[in-house]
């Protein structure tokens, strides 16, 4: 809508105008965080959309991410084309994957395709332990970026790699944002809610499919290129389930189908590891048993959301605030509440209508 | 506008003022002191020489799987490092200063090493990185600390990729690298099991495929009938070893991690495969198999004891046996009793206390008020060898580090040692000699000497 | 053709440990319609629990009978504390709580019994049994496990098929209005259902933990595989949950046996594709899709 789109330009600007700011006031290793938040950002918002708007769970998107660094890897590697060149065609690439992905994938659903895609995540990285000469096996591919001169010779290296992430990861928020409001968007939203309704209505639910598994793997692809930039090492042990787990975990939490929930859910990730860490070696705890905190954290932090906001921090947020200011007519939450069905759709199994009335 | 719309408006910021007003308390806190040192003085005040150095304490850092699959047997070496630090503080310290070791989990995940070296770097300002463990998850770390120029001492790998002086001269090994290794146990199997076949079990990656290479170096092709590789994330074996018996193996030479060496022996058990087994130092801690073989000794009506199964495995080794008579051993033991009583002594335990001992070596020769580069130049002096059966190699040219190792077997749970030490390079044609230097003994009071 | 025998067996084994966790995952979804991405973690729990007890009391089978146990209370006790208050809510978010689930059991796995491997005791020997002088590649032990797994899952079919207890929790699954209605305590079921889950869940810990040793990520891969014979067989069929168990269990030890280790994972994700792209519901689905 061109109104609006003006709008979401202005508050991109904006933000990247803060986070400018930020990365010039932080110390090198918060430029790094927020460069890491960046990359996080990227990659959940794509997969939100996957599985919040056009409700196809994926626990596979960390093997998109893969694609994506190893890609840049290799065109740095052997061709040395500018970096931003690099980014755009490690995201075709990988949207080129999403869409054989998406094909394949096009029948599946629910715990299917949560399976399908969990064992993609899990595999396709030892494809690199297979092909070790292309892909260098465990040890993986180097990467080398740097400021460019003219920053100048005194630029932080850090600084840089926040602009560069946080640049694509607003650029990238835009187009979503753009994409929710469109034609595209409601058709995603139509076929999550109602598949048979949807064909019905003339949309090609298995095209919005595929579209969607598209989009969600380019934006994953540029993640993982940034990535492959801003850590500098691409390797297969930096691309397990134990990613796609977080960056799905990341999306719920903050806020499923909602691309305000994806900074969320980012810097939950980002930020309260470490966090958490630092507050257990200060309390004497050793550093092994507080290794271990984080994670029996992170678990009580999901299960604790999930229990007390449903629709993540930002339904939390939304609810919050409009409880401050008063009971609202329209409410916002039609949009954000979605139900991806993980269950068969209802078209599928005759008698198997699951009715879950309270608990008794 | 509409309401739900300024929900969102003000949701934002709301977001925003608070970050910015996190940014401004924090933003205060990136100091580091680093004043120059301008020259040693004599036995002169201590002064703040470096990052990570104050009057009183020197801070080092490290990146190690606490958590995770890699984490069983590796998390005791970060610890037990820590024990000897800790032993070293209450006895003097390093000319008086306290080591603080503070060690961070990677979880064995390169982007998680990534993002804790540059805390560990640029927030927490740690002198220097120390037994950063791991090959994949290190690569991660070692460009950004060269760029940086902060000391990044003894890695926990045996890549021989930590050898580039010109391009990472931070950088330094400390373990014997997994080629020299091979080329070793090569050598000792073409001359003990010369017309026998061989087979190899090793794990896919670089400790495996580097080990091989090594191997490969030494004995002739024709000895070689299997070549079997695990993945650490597939425990049935099985197949592998019933591939290396169909081909006929006699000896089986084992690049694997402990864990896998025991299913080695015991999927042989179950196929009535009995070669003779050679296996890196990495997979032949006899305290840690026999750990791992336990339940199998104590299970009611046991037809397999735990010594037993262990017992004539073939072996090399850098440091010293874990046997009463060694005096690193009755040093270390009084560290462990003191400082870390419930951990098993065994041999990541010893491995852990050896490089802490080494870096203690180096800290003194690095001086009074050490800069960052005095740390780097002490090493590549040259170090003393401390635990280690042979030389290090360290030099201007050269950051790989012990050269050597004797080859060992295993009897009632102990590494027997036979013949002399032997010392080699990484090189594919790179002779193996024989070691004719003798061993350190360990100090008395347990501290290095503050000297040279 | 020695080795052949002895890849088959040993697949079968372990086909069978994949077969365990696929009907765990089976049973809760066809009874509560949700992934328990959690019961690899709840196995490798229970299995902790076993060790403690067969190292105070000397008895393999204390803590074999025990861990079964804690496998009943574990999986009613995750059931009602932790998924049903999801019940009503987004789908996903069930998905989401069994993760958190896992991570913290992981984790509380990590600081009560530390990170160190243990040595997890066979019930029976583990040296290899011969057949006219030649090891076939499997020990008594590996019978004991493909011979109880089963037996738990005979039990469980003929205590679904033609026990009343069995025929409540399937009209629970198939309409649970209706089963409410028809005096059926729907939500007892539910938590027997993931109680019987969290046993089978403990029987396949008991019986891998010997190769894969016990720390808190001994179960991670197991169940992953476990999740796929799952997919495989089809989530609303137990014998799909036996069949795909045994068929990748079996693939897969061929691959390492003539091919290489390293492609174990990649061959599974073809197996699985190839399946669903036949049959988008697995290989013994009961759902038909119905195209409009």
């Amino acid at each position: 809508m061109a109104t609006t789109l003006p709008r979401r330009l202005g508050v991109a600007i904006v933000v990247a105008v803060i986070v400018a700011f930020l990365s010039i006031r932080l110390n090198a290793f918060r430029d790094f965080q927020i460069a890491e938040i960046a990359v996080e950002v990227t990659a959940v918002a794509g997969l939100t959309v996957l599985t919040g708007l056009s409700g196809q769970i994926s626990l596979g998107n960390g093997a998109f991410m893969a694609i994506g660094a190893y890609a840049t890897a290799l065109l740095l590697l052997h061709l040395n084309w500018p970096f931003y060149v690099v980014l755009v065609i490690a995201a075709a690439i990988t949207a080129a994957a999403g869409a054989i992905v998406g094909i394949a994938a096009a029948r599946l659903h629910g715990p299917y395709l949560a399976g399908a895609t969990l064992l993609l995540g899990v595999a396709l990285p030892s494809l690199a332990l297979a092909y070790p000469g292309i892909f260098g096996s465990d040890q993986g591919l180097n990467v080398v970026f740097s400021a460019p001169s003219f920053l100048g010779v005194n630029f932080p290296l850090t600084r840089w790699q926040a602009w560069v992430s946080s640049a694509a990861a607003l650029i990238v928020l835009v187009l979503l944002a753009n994409l929710d409001r469109s034609r595209i968007g409601r058709n995603w939203r139509a076929v999550r809610d109602n598949e048979v309704a949807a064909a019905l209505d003339g949309i090609n639910v298995a095209a919005a499919r595929v579209r969607a598994f598209v989009v969600s793997a380019a934006c994953a692809g540029l993640a993982g290129a940034l990535l492959a930039l801003v850590t500098g090492l691409v390797a297969p042990g930096g691309f397990t389930l134990t990613l796609s787990i977080a960056l799905l975990t990341a999306a719920v939490i903050g806020g499923l189908g909602s691309l305000p929930g994806a900074l969320w859910g980012s810097l939950v990730i980002v930020l309260v590891p470490t966090y958490v860490t630092d507050v257990a070696t200060s309390h004497g705890l050793s550093s092994t048993v507080a290794a271990n905190i984080p994670i029996a954290a992170y678990g009580v932090v999901l299960i604790l959301v999930m229990l007390l906001f449903p629709n993540g921090i930002q339904g939390g947020l939304l609810r919050l605030i409009s409880a401050f200011l008063g009971p609202d007519q329209k409410s916002r939450n039609r949009r954000n509440a979605p139900t991806p069905h993980v269950t068969p759709s209802a078209d599928q199994a005759p008698a198997s209508q699951h009715e879950k009335e309270g608990t008794s | 506008m509409k309401k739900s719309q300024r929900l969102r408006w003000q949701a934002a910021a709301i977001m925003t003022s608070a970050l910015l007003g996190v940014a401004a308390c924090s933003s205060g806190s990136s100091s580091s002191s680093s004043s120059a040192s301008g020259g040693s003085s004599s036995s002169a005040a201590l002064t703040a020489s470096a990052p990570g150095v104050t009057t009183t304490t020197i801070t080092i850092g490290s990146h190690q799987p606490l958590t995770g699959p890699a984490a069983p047997g590796y998390s005791e070496i970060a610890p037990a490092a820590n024990a000897y630090f800790q032993y070293v503080n209450a006895n003097g310290g390093v000319y008086g200063r306290k080591i603080v070791y503070k060690y961070l989990d990677d979880g064995y995940d390169p982007t998680k090493t990534a993002s804790i070296v540059r805390q560990l770097v640029l927030q927490d300002n740690v002198y220097a990185i120390f037994n950063g463990l791991g090959t994949p998850t290190h690569l991660a770390a070692v460009s950004f600390l060269n760029s940086e120029k902060v000391p990044d001492v003894f890695v926990a790998s045996g890549c021989d990729c930590w050898n580039a002086p010109s391009t990472y001269p931070e950088t330094f090994g400390w373990q014997l690298d997994y080629i020299s290794e091979g080329k070793i146990l090569g050598q000792y199997i073409k001359q003990k099991f010369a017309g026998k076949k061989i087979g190899f079990f090793y794990q896919n990656d670089e400790f495996g495929q580097d080990g091989v290479k090594g191997l490969l170096d030494e004995l002739p092709a024709s000895m070689v009938v299997a070549k079997q590789s695990y993945v650490p994330t597939n425990v049935n074996v099985g197949p592998a070893v019933a591939a290396l018996r169909a081909a006929g193996a006699q000896v089986v030479v084992s690049f694997s991690i402990p864990a896998f060496t025991a299913l080695l022996k015991l999927t042989s058990l179950k196929l009535g495969f009995s070669p003779t087994l050679v296996v890196s130092n990495v997979g032949s801690d006899p305290i840690t198999l026999s750990g791992l073989l336990e339940a199998f000794a104590k299970q009611g009506g046991a037809t397999v004891n735990g010594n037993q199964l262990t017992t004539g495995i073939i072996t090399d080794a850098y440091l010293p046996a874990l046997s009463a008579s060694d005096s690193w051993y009755v040093l270390f033991k009084k560290v462990h009793d003191q400082y870390e009583p419930k951990a098993p002594l065994d041999g990541n335990f010893f491995y852990g206390m050896s490089v802490a001992y080494s870096f203690v070596q180096a800290m003194f020769k690095a001086g009074r008020n050490p800069t960052r580069a005095d740390l780097v130049n002490a090493i590549q002096g040259g170090l003393p060898q401390g635990p280690m059966v042979a030389p290090f190699a360290f030099s201007s040219s050269n950051h790989l580090g012990v050269t050597g190792a004797y080859i060992g077997i295993i009897q009632n749970g102990v590494v027997t040692q036979q013949g002399s030490v032997l010392t080699t390079d990484s090189t594919a044609t790179g002779p193996i000699s024989t070691y004719t230097g003798s061993e350190e003994q360990a100090p008395a009071s347990g501290v290095p000497a503050a000297s040279s | 053709m020695v080795e052949f025998l002895q890849f088959t067996l040993s697949g079968i084994v372990f086909g069978m440990i994949y077969a365990a966790i696929a009907l765990s995952l089976v049973l809760i979804w066809r009874g509560t319609r949700l992934l328990n991405f959690a019961q690899g973690g709840m196995a490798m729990l229970t299995t902790y629990v076993a060790i403690e007890v067969i190292y105070k009391t000397n008895s393999y089978w204390a803590g074999f009978l025990i861990a079964l146990a804690a496998g009943l209370v574990l999986g009613a006790v995750s059931e009602v504390a932790v998924v049903r208050p999801t019940v009503g809510k987004p789908e996903l978010n069930s998905v989401i709580v069994t993760i958190g689930l896992l991570i913290l059991i992981e984790g509380l796995a990590g600081i009560f019994f530390g990170g160190q491997y243990r040595s997890f005791p066979a019930g029976f020997s583990i040296k290899g049994i011969r057949v006219s002088g030649t090891p076939i590649g499997v020990s008594r032990f590996d019978v004991f496990t493909a011979l109880a797994v089963l037996a738990v899952t005979l039990i469980l079919a003929v205590t679904f098929r033609y026990t009343s207890a069995g025929l409540r929790m399937r009209a629970a699954a198939f309409n649970a209005t209706v089963a409410r209605l028809s005096g059926i305590r729907v939500a007892r079921v539910l938590t027997v259902g993931w109680a019987l889950a969290g046993l089978l869940g403990a029987l396949a810990g008991v019986l891998v933990s010997p190769s894969t040793f016990l720390y808190p990520n001994s179960m991670d891969a197991i169940f992953v595989l476990g999740f796929t014979a799952a997919v495989i067989g089809g989530l609303d069929s137990p014998v799909g949950a036996v069949v795909g168990g045994l068929l990748l269990g079996v693939a897969l030890s061929y691959v390492g046996g003539y091919l290489n280790s390293d492609l174990t994972s990649l061959v599974a994700l073809g197996i699985l594709v190839a399946v669903l792209m036949i049959r988008p519901n697995g290989l013994f689905a009961t759902a038909r899709m119905r195209r409009v």
